[in-house]
This record gives C-alpha cells, structure tokens and sequence, in this order.
C-alpha cells in the first residue's frame, strides 16, 4: 500500500494587523475544503497551538511588527519555514499600523492608557509586550519570500498565491492582483 | 514642419521637428509612464518615470524634457530602464505617507495604479513617516501634504489655464510644499477662484472634495483637453 503523500505544512500568523487579512482567508469559502486536502494548518488563530512550531512548510504572515512579542515570532517563523508569505498591507507596507510611526511611542502611550477615557489605565502598561519605536514591514524584521499585497488581499489574490506556491511554481501577480489598498 | 527620423527600440520611426521625445514615443503606440506631465500643461521633468536610454548618452533621460533629434537612438524599456522606473516608485512612497488603504483616492489613483503596472509589491528603503499636516480650511476642498507627490500639476494648471496662480511651492528638496497664496490657509486666499481645476488633476488624493470618504474621490483630468481645445478653437468668444 502507497503511503499518502505528505501534506504541505500550512502556518497563519496575526502581528499588527486588524484580522481582516485572515477574514479574507476564511472568504476563500469552499476551496478551503481543497485546501484542506493539501495542507495541514499547523498554527494560526484558527489553531490551538500555542507554540510555532518546527518544519513549517509555507506561513501566511499578517500584519506588521510593532512590538517585541512580534519581533520575537517573526524571528521564529523565519528560522522555522520553508517560504515567508508578506500577506496584506499591514504586512508588506505597514500599512494603518504605521501610522503611528510620526509619533513618539512614549506620546503615544500617554494618550493611549493615561490621558483617554479607556476602560483599560496605565496598569496595562505593566504587562503590554513593549511597543517598537516603529511598526515595522514585515520585510524589514526579517527575509520574505513572497509579497501578497491588499487591504485586505480579495480571496483571488489568495488563491493566486497559495495555487502557485502549492505547485511548485513562482509566484507572479498580474497588475490587478498586486495593488496596495 | 520638417520631419526627421529617429531610431526607438529598434525600428526607423519618424517625428516631427520640435516634438518632444515623450510626444514622438507616444505618437508610435508606444505607452510611456508618467506621474507629473500632463497635455496641455508645460513640462516639467519632475517625476523621471519617463526616462528612457538613449544613444551616446551614459545616463538615463527623462523623454518629456528632450527634443527628438534626428538620428536619435531611443530604447524606452529594458531591465535597467524598468528597474530605475521601479525604484523612482519606491521612493515616492517611502518619502510620505501613502496609506492607500485610507485614502480618498484608493482604486482612482495613478500613483497606486502606476505601482502595480510598473511590478511594485514592495517598498525596499526605510519610510521615513514625516509629520506632514492637512489644510481643509476651504470650504469646498481639501488638501493632504502626505499624499502630495510634488508633481506639481496644481501650480500648473492654475497659473497656466485658470490664471490665478493660487499655488505655488514653498521648501527644496523632500522638504518641498505646496502652498496657497504665501503659504496662507487655502480657506483664506484671496485669490483662489474655487475652480477645482487643481483637484481634478491631482493624480493622488493629495487634493479632494470636501466629504470625500475613502475610495470615493474620483477625478478625471480630460477636461482639461476640452477646455484647451476650445481656446485654440476659439470656442468660448462670442
């Protein structure tokens, strides 16, 4: 008897994002059952895995760098996968996550937790994983492979990229299929 | 007129004596990307995304500010050529904030559009996220310096076919703005005429319509070309 063929292993990460990236993913509707036949989803949101783990074929990144928690995982991930997928704005321009960039972090969290109204005080300082001085474009923390801009990338766009990285082949997105936005 | 011949990407094609090399390359089917020329405006030269290889020379040059001469030797695309094209890009979006995302302009945009066609799925240099401020002080429009590309069709179109020169650039370099009558609030110029010539023509959403939401600011600059035609033809005199 064949033993069944191995299945791509299939990571998705939320950094700095809105999850809008992933709720695009989840769009992909009934071809996810396709999917589901070749890959095995090894980590993600939609996982209970609270470690990444080791050997991961492909990973969908979403969302940018902004603080050590996700410098930390980005760093994971690229010691553990095969192709880094830059998956949405956020991740490949840094996108609404970076507009805070023009503003100092120390400014920011003194509006944020001890100056506004917020349900949350100063005491959320004490355990928020520190903020970097900038959010950060994916490629900019660490090497990327592929680049599947969009905001959120249209499930097409998606279905591009994993079809082409699935069979082997390189990645090359028609014009209408790589714009910012 | 005379006409002369010149040599574009390896076929003997013809033009005309005073043409530019932008005119000349487009009057072949040729498409040629550019961000701050416009017909009917004067040329500028401020974009380089026109650039283009030509015979003798060892640098690039942008084609809308050269003549074509007789005997030129044009190549208009080749990987150098695409390359510099791409990286111009890259530059432009990392010198200000173009958040396509949430701009008035998202999908109606020729920088964003430009982006895609030229193969751009990523910005390599350092943004540097300056802190460029809004002026929405005018009634009907507004304008947003971090979306402003210094194309300058704005001073243009204003001095040269509205006649107001509401416009004009304050600064040098990446620290350049456009500004309205001295660098006052654009609400408070005097000079302004409220066309909205300067608006439909900006290819960004740098300029908008007062409660443009995002995606929703669509510009058209062809009636800039009905407008010109009409003069010439003497459309609008009694």
């Amino acid at each position: 008897m064949n033993a069944e063929p191995q299945k791509v292993r299939l990571a998705t990460v939320w950094l700095g994002g809105c999850s809008g990236c992933h709720m695009s993913f989840l769009d992909l509707d009934e071809s996810l059952m396709d999917l589901s036949e070749q890959v095995e989803l090894v980590y993600g949101p939609l996982v209970d895995a609270k470690t990444y783990p080791e050997n991961v074929d492909l990973c969908l990144v979403e969302g940018a760098v902004t603080n050590i928690e996700n410098l930390e995982l980005a760093r994971r991930i690229r010691t553990h996968t095969k192709i880094v997928v830059s998956f949405g704005d956020c991740a490949v321009t840094g996108n609404v996550t970076s507009m805070r960039n023009r503003i100092p972090v120390k400014d920011l969290l003194t509006a944020v937790y001890q100056q506004a109204r917020a349900p949350i005080g100063p005491q959320a300082l004490e355990v928020l994983p520190a903020l970097l001085e900038k959010a950060l474009p994916l490629h900019q923390a660490i090497r990327v492979d592929v680049f599947l801009p969009g905001c959120p990338p249209v499930p097409e766009r998606i279905s591009a990229v994993l079809d082409a990285l699935l069979k082997g082949q390189e990645v090359e997105l028609s014009p209408p299929l790589r714009t910012f936005g | 007129m005379s006409v002369i011949t010149l040599t574009l990407n390896g076929e003997l094609v013809s033009a005309r004596t005073g043409q530019s090399l932008l005119e000349a390359i487009r009057d072949q089917g040729v498409k040629l990307p550019t961000l701050c020329h416009l017909d009917g405006l004067s040329t500028r030269g401020g974009c380089r995304l026109c650039l283009v290889e030509i015979g003798g020379s060892p640098r690039l040059l942008p084609a809308c500010t050269t003549e074509a001469v007789e005997g030129m030797v044009v190549v208009t695309h080749n990987d150098k050529i695409n390359h510099y094209r791409k990286l111009i890009l890259e530059l432009t979006f990392a010198e200000r904030n173009h958040t396509c995302a949430v701009c008035v302009s998202n999908e109606h945009c020729e920088l964003q559009a430009l982006a895609a066609e030229l193969g751009m799925d990523h910005v390599r240099y350092d943004y540097l996220d300056p802190d460029l401020g809004m002026d929405t002080s005018h009634e009907k429009f507004g304008v947003d310096h971090n979306r402003c590309i210094l194309c300058l069709r704005c001073v243009r179109v204003c001095d040269e076919v509205e006649g107001a020169h509401t416009w004009d650039v304050r600064g040098r370099g990446i620290l350049s703005q456009v500004i309205t009558d001295l660098n006052r609030p654009w609400g408070e110029s005097e000079t302004c005429t409220e066309c909205g010539k300067c608006v439909e023509i900006c290819p960004t959403g740098a300029l908008f319509d007062q409660g443009a939401s995002v995606g929703e600011m669509k510009k058209d600059a062809r009636f800039l070309r009905r407008i010109l035609d009409g003069r010439e033809k003497r459309q609008w005199q009694r």
